[in-house]
């Protein structure tokens, strides 16, 4: 294993501090990592959201990780550009979010306005399900209901 | 040539995010309904979000080196150049759809623009921006539908906010110096450029509200050279005064 893939399996790994069933790497949040010649790690995450409040407990998290491993010069660079999309979120993400209870975001360049993919309800998968409000308990999240079952549920909005 | 315009301009685009967000803020714990608590506190802080990306681009281009935090507590009342509409006291739950609906619209505008902006960082933070500003103002075109034209007492209380916010809309496509050269840059829009854009939605989402858009008479401005409504210097010492009580202080 080369440093950098050592790094990216250490930061990657680290869970994220709201939805801790899944990882930085599974969110998308984890986006590089470079090691020059003297050994100096550079490690870029990136917001979901502009502010993002786990965003500083994960530079903390990523650095502390990364430097527990013997890599000591490390720097953590937050980058915008490009900007995260839900496109970045991994298979694996989507899976464990719905095992979560979190309805995972809808894929396929879908367009922010119509809302035309049914949105699953994670506890008994029925797609007759409505949204309550758009804003829920974090900035990636709305709350939305099922009306098959009755559950209230979050739904990781695409974004 | 106006000498740093660039840093002026991105300093008034994160004052403007910055100083909404604490009006927003301030209604947590105390709206009409908890989603809606939610909704407005999720808000305030995609604008702080957006703030503190501007803030640090403002620091490398007025050469300074501040912090966000030097930015936002730090600063008296004249040294902040946000427009006078985002510091409008919150008043009742239609007072602040409004100042939202106007806000958010001018807000999408200027961040759509922004996206190709010849600056990199502020184009990075508008990509963002744009997406998350879309969302706040599908928010307030929701609640100005629904309390417009809606019970006597909605439409009553919608319609006297909008002749107390309306006269500060002015003031958001007000050109100058700045302005001017930012456009000639091609670090961001003269925002005397769009307003053909944030009328026309406004014009659309009020009379499908049922409310009347207002004629302009009273224009008041000053925001942009650090002249306030006497409301903000009250928010910034709210704001401000953990910060200037214990310097240094962190959470």
């Amino acid at each position: 294993m080369t440093a950098v893939e050592e790094i990216r399996s250490i930061a990657g790994a680290i869970p994220d501090p709201e939805m801790p069933a899944l990882t930085i790497a599974d969110l998308g949040i984890l986006r590089d990592v470079r090691v020059d010649a003297s050994g100096h790690v550079d490690v870029d995450i990136t917001p979901t959201y502009s502010g993002c409040p786990a965003l500083d407990t994960i530079r903390e998290d990523v650095e502390r990780c990364v430097r527990d491993q013997g890599f000591t010069d490390v720097t953590v660079r937050i980058v915008l550009s490009p900007a995260w999309t839900t496109e970045w979120m991994s298979e694996a993400g989507r899976v464990k979010l719905r095992a979560y209870g979190i309805a995972p975001p809808r894929q396929h360049g879908f367009d922010l306005t119509p809302l035309t993919i049914a949105v699953q309800c994670p506890r008994c998968d029925s797609t007759r399900t409505h949204e309550l409000t758009h804003f829920g308990s974090t900035q990636c999240q709305a709350v939305r209901q099922c009306d098959a079952c009755g559950e209230t549920f979050p739904h990781f909005k695409e974004h | 040539m106006v000498a740093g315009a660039a840093a002026v301009y991105a300093l008034r685009l994160a004052d403007d995010c910055l100083v909404l967000s604490h009006r927003l803020a301030q209604w947590s714990s105390r709206a009409p309904t908890l989603e809606d608590d939610v909704a407005l506190t999720n808000i305030a802080l995609d604008l702080l979000g957006q703030a503190r990306g501007l803030y640090a681009r403002t620091a490398e281009l007025d050469g300074t080196g501040r912090s966000e935090d030097d930015y936002a507590f730090m600063r008296g009342e004249r040294e902040f150049i946000n427009c006078l509409l985002v510091e409008q006291e919150n008043g009742d739950f239609a007072a602040t759809i409004v100042r939202q609906l106007l806000c958010s619209t001018f807000q999408l505008a200027q961040w759509q623009a922004l996206t190709t902006s010849t600056d990199g960082p502020v184009s990075a933070v508008a990509a963002k921006a744009a997406k998350e500003t879309s969302y706040h103002r599908d928010h307030a075109t929701d609640w100005t539908l629904r309390l417009g034209d809606g019970t006597d007492e909605s439409h009553r209380r919608m319609e006297s906010a909008l002749a107390a916010m309306w006269p500060f809309t002015a003031e958001l496509f007000e050109s100058d110096a700045v302005a001017r050269e930012a456009g000639a840059l091609g670090v961001g829009p003269d925002p005397a450029t769009l307003r053909p854009e944030w009328e026309g939605y406004i014009r659309r989402v009020l009379g499908d509200a049922t409310l009347v858009m207002p004629e302009s008479t009273w224009t008041p401005s000053g925001g942009r050279e650090g002249l306030h409504t006497e409301c903000f210097g009250y928010m910034l010492a709210e704001m401000q005064h953990l910060h200037r009580s214990f310097p240094g202080v962190t959470w």
